[in-house]
């Protein structure tokens, strides 16, 4: 075909969706930067208590030091665009208790937080996969049951369910760390804690699909050219079955952004979820504004791919 | 379940000697589906023989058990079904109790099979090559790489698919309905099995291409190949069989050679079925027999009460559309010329068919003709006043002069309405209707009586009745405004023949009892020739030829007209 053509058109599509992404972006950074405004207290009152590690009203000439400081005098909107502009610069600020860039705060925690959300992500694809193909759409009482397990495990708290593992896996039976690090054995719990839970959503959608689609004319059709039951369900049904689930995996991705914050108290894990919990109490508010921006980014990078798979998978998408 | 049926008598003296050794052997095939306490038989002591070389039509209409039974001989009958048979034997092996590895031996290699609508017999995210390729696969017959490849493509050019290698890379949807349908026949016969099995193979297609494929199919007889054909239309059966059997409700009624069947069918359902089809010769005479009779004495009473609208027959035409064009933007963003430059005019109790095949722009021109398409030059008038280029506020009192009857009417009700509310609603959207509620309900009681349905019915919801009957409330609902015009779009095209025939001839009598006028719009040339005054064929939406029905289609002046006509699958043999 006229391959010349269809990549000129992959870039511009492509150039498009990371312009709108960075819409989203500037979108978020001026959500965060507006709302510390609605917040009650002054700025510079704030930064005084933790620097002087009391309560109490901030003497005049420390306030103008911290207002000059932080360009706290200058108009909102200077403010604003000086904001943007260092977003767009990778530079989030200073934290107001921590005295470091929050961009080093950022990267040294991100790596097990992202860890942590890829391995679960990984492991309900697989618990899927495996289910589905094995399980969806036969004549039996398996069969049956396992769409209502996945209604159950969609439903269950995903902290409760990682206090219930702790108990059993780590203190009885102790066969994971109870406080893991950034070990891979120590990966193991709080993995199955989230990744059970959207195996209940992602399970549902691509079983639901899975099975309408074993009824489609095509399956019969590959059945009367004598192929086997299982290369069936693998090559044909399962492509089509995928399409729901990775459309959701976008919104999944999110899900686990915030869900690991939890987990992550759970299990004493380092992770963005504690560096936003302490932010947001002690109203750091670079940091948080700083995890939040980071959050949206990773949001739009996973929708990036999600979109770049559904193409890869659904070759007619490519025509859109 | 095993009931003896009054058909085995005559089924005995004529049927064909069976030879000694029949590729296909099957005796008293029953199927049933459902659980044992309350299965449902859907076969019922089926037998026949299948020789090599032989081409053997099942026909009959949904329902018949033509399908399952053709499914049955590759094991697929699909969960909760139960087979019996006293013999099924295939190449002088028993295939009455195979295991699943045994039948996936059989299917693709021995015995190939062809399902109707390649769009969905197909894997739509898959390249066809690669389904091909995978029925070579299965059977181990050719490992993956350069030959495969090759196999494939030698393959699709023994189909007849143009540009092979570039048609092997692409998806279902990106081909066309003939090559989609070739592609399919490909992956049924890679493996050259010793009987290939069709069901519908043509169902989908247009006449051209239905022709083209029949054709292609043919070819498999030539090859020695013997062939199990099914299908609800007579006329590609009578092209291609030496034996039709004919199924009804899970029985054989009739079972015989071609010349036999259509030369001197025996049995009324054949006599029937026969008789349904519309063609040349049925002009001016009923498809359907006795069935519909009741309705026309009603004729006198009920019928008359409608007719009152004075239809004054005056000089111009009820409906005229003046050079007509229509653009869309396909999905690469080009304009696509959809309608081009097409003019023609209805008269009063006309009926004006529309022929053309899939994306002519049939369709097209009855949405402009019901003012739900704006046309992008030309315009319409409805009885000389402005129409198209009127305001949606000027044309919402005149709607009612102008009726619609979709091909698949269940996707036009609401599914939770009774059939009386569906009826009621379009009595209620007649421009000043002062009556009362009870008067109304009268009416749809009689609308009911008029369209040949019970009035018993009304309380019924729309997916409670069978396809006949659905369209017969679209009918109703469609003549309850007392339109002027009713738009047809493809009215029986998913019917079977003896329902569509009783719909046929159901239009026939409201338009010489209401004088209402017809646009028709189909793709078969023969329900169009049956019911249609004058005709226009389309054809890439321009109009190729227009006049009157019977020098359009015995006298075709266009190439592309001949060529239609030619297309037509033409019963071999006169009936008697």
């Amino acid at each position: 075909m006229n391959t010349e053509k269809t990549i000129g058109k992959r870039a511009l599509w492509l150039a498009r969706r990371l312009l709108s992404g960075l819409i989203v972006l500037w979108a978020a950074a001026t959500f965060t930067f507006f709302v510390q405004f609605l917040m009650p207290g002054e700025r510079a009152q704030i930064i005084f208590n933790a620097n002087s590690g009391n309560v109490g009203e901030i003497p005049r000439d420390q306030l103008l030091a911290i207002n000059a400081k932080y360009g706290f005098d200058q108009p909102v909107i200077v403010q604003y665009g000086k904001y943007v502009w260092d977003v767009m610069h990778g530079e989030l600020g200073q934290s107001y208790v921590q005295y470091q860039p929050v961009t080093d705060l950022i990267a040294r925690q991100i790596g097990p937080t992202i860890a942590l959300a890829f391995a679960a992500m990984l492991t309900a694809w697989i618990i899927t996969i495996t289910t589905t193909v094995l399980f969806a759409g036969r004549d039996n009482i398996w069969s049956k049951a396992l769409g209502g397990f996945q209604i159950f495990l969609a439903t269950l708290p995903p902290y409760w369910l990682a206090t219930i593992l702790l108990v059993v896996f780590a203190i009885q039976l102790r066969l994971f760390p109870v406080v893991g690090g950034n070990t891979p054995m120590g990966l193991v719990l709080p993995t199955m804690a989230l990744a059970l839970e959207i195996y209940g959503f992602l399970g549902q959608a691509v079983l639901g699909e899975f099975t309408r689609v074993l009824d489609q004319p095509f399956i019969t059709s590959s059945r009367m050219r004598g192929t086997g039951d299982f290369s069936v369900r693998l090559r044909h049904a399962l492509r089509h079955a995928a399409l729901p689930g990775i459309t959701l995996s976008g919104w999944i991705m999110g899900k686990l952004l915030s869900g690991a914050v939890l987990i992550e108290a759970v299990f004493g894990r380092q992770g963005l979820g504690g560096v936003l919990v302490a932010a947001t109490s002690t109203r750091d508010v670079p940091v948080v504004s700083g995890v939040i921006v980071v959050s949206a980014a990773l949001f739009i990078a996973a929708s990036l791919i999600v979109d770049i798979t559904v193409q890869l998978v659904d070759p007619r998408m490519k025509e859109a | 379940m095993n009931v003896t049926f009054p058909a085995a008598s005559f089924q005995e003296d004529a049927t064909p000697p069976p030879t000694s050794n029949p590729l296909l052997t099957v005796q008293n095939l029953n199927v049933a589906f459902g659980p044992a306490h309350s299965r449902r038989a859907v076969v019922k002591n089926v037998s026949f023989t299948v020789e090599k070389g032989r081409c053997v039509a099942i026909v009959g209409e949904s329902g018949s058990g033509k399908s399952v039974t053709a499914r049955t001989l590759v094991g697929l009958t699909g969960a909760c079904s139960h087979v019996q048979a006293d013999r099924l034997t295939f190449q002088g092996k028993n295939i009455d109790r195979l295991s699943d590895k045994e039948w996936r031996a059989l299917r693709g290699k021995h015995i190939g099979f062809v399902l109707q609508d390649a769009l969905v017999s197909l894997d739509p995210l898959r390249p066809i090559g690669k389904e091909i390729g995978e029925a070579l696969l299965v059977h181990r017959a050719i490992r993956r790489g350069a030959d495969l490849a090759e196999r494939v493509v030698e393959l699709l050019k023994l189909v007849g698919v143009p540009e092979p290698e570039v048609k092997a890379r692409q998806l279902p949807h990106e081909l066309s309905g003939g090559q989609r349908q070739r592609a399919l026949i490909a992956t049924a016969i890679a493996l050259d099995p010793a009987l290939l099995i069709a069901d519908e193979p043509t169902t989908a297609l247009d006449v051209t291409i239905q022709a083209q494929i029949l054709d292609l199919l043919s070819e498999t007889r030539e090859r020695k190949k013997a062939m199990i054909l099914i299908s609800h239309n007579l006329a590609v059966v009578s092209q291609m069989a030496d034996e039709i059997i004919v199924m009804r409700d899970g029985e054989i009624v009739e079972h015989g050679s071609s010349e036999q069947i259509f030369g001197d069918p025996r049995h009324d359902y054949t006599r029937g079925l026969l008789k349904a089809i519309p063609s040349v010769r049925s002009r001016g005479s009923r498809l359907s027999s006795s069935r519909a009779a009741r309705f026309v004495s009603a004729e006198g009473d009920e019928g008359t009460a409608l007719i009152q609208s004075d239809i004054a027959h005056c000089g111009r035409p009820l409906l005229e559309a003046e050079r007509l064009v229509k653009r869309f933007r396909g999905p690469d963003g080009k304009l696509r010329t959809v309608v081009n430059d097409v003019s023609f005019s209805l008269g009063y109790g006309e009926t004006l068919g529309i022929v053309g095949e899939s994306g002519s722009g049939k369709t097209t021109l009855a949405r402009m003709a019901l003012a739900l398409e704006v046309p992008d030059g030309g315009e319409v008038t409805l009885e000389g006043r402005q129409w198209s280029s009127a305001t949606e506020k000027e044309r919402r009192h005149r709607r009612s002069d102008i009726s619609v009857i979709y091909q698949d009417p269940l996707s036009s009700f609401d599914p939770r309405w009774t059939i009386e509310r569906v009826i009621d609603d379009a009595l209620t959207r007649r421009r000043e209707d002062p009556r009362d509620r009870a008067s109304r309900q009268s009416e749809v009681s009689e609308l009911l009586d008029l369209v040949g349905l019970s009035p018993s019915l009304k309380t019924r919801r729309t997916l409670e009745l069978s396809g006949g009957q659905r369209q017969r409330v679209a009918i109703a609902r469609a003549i309850a405004p007392h339109p002027k015009i009713i738009v047809c779009d493809e009215p029986v095209a998913a019917l079977d023949v003896s329902i569509q025939a009783q719909i046929v001839d159901l239009l026939g009598d409201l338009k010489s009892q209401l004088r209402v006028s017809y646009l028709f719009i189909s793709h078969d040339l023969g329900v169009v020739h049956h019911l249609s005054d004058r005709v226009l064929v389309m054809n890439h939406g321009e109009a190729v030829e227009a006049g009157r029905a019977d020098d359009v289609f015995l006298r075709p002046r266009q190439p592309y007209t001949r060529k239609l006509v030619a297309a037509v699958p033409q019963l071999r043999f006169q009936a008697a």
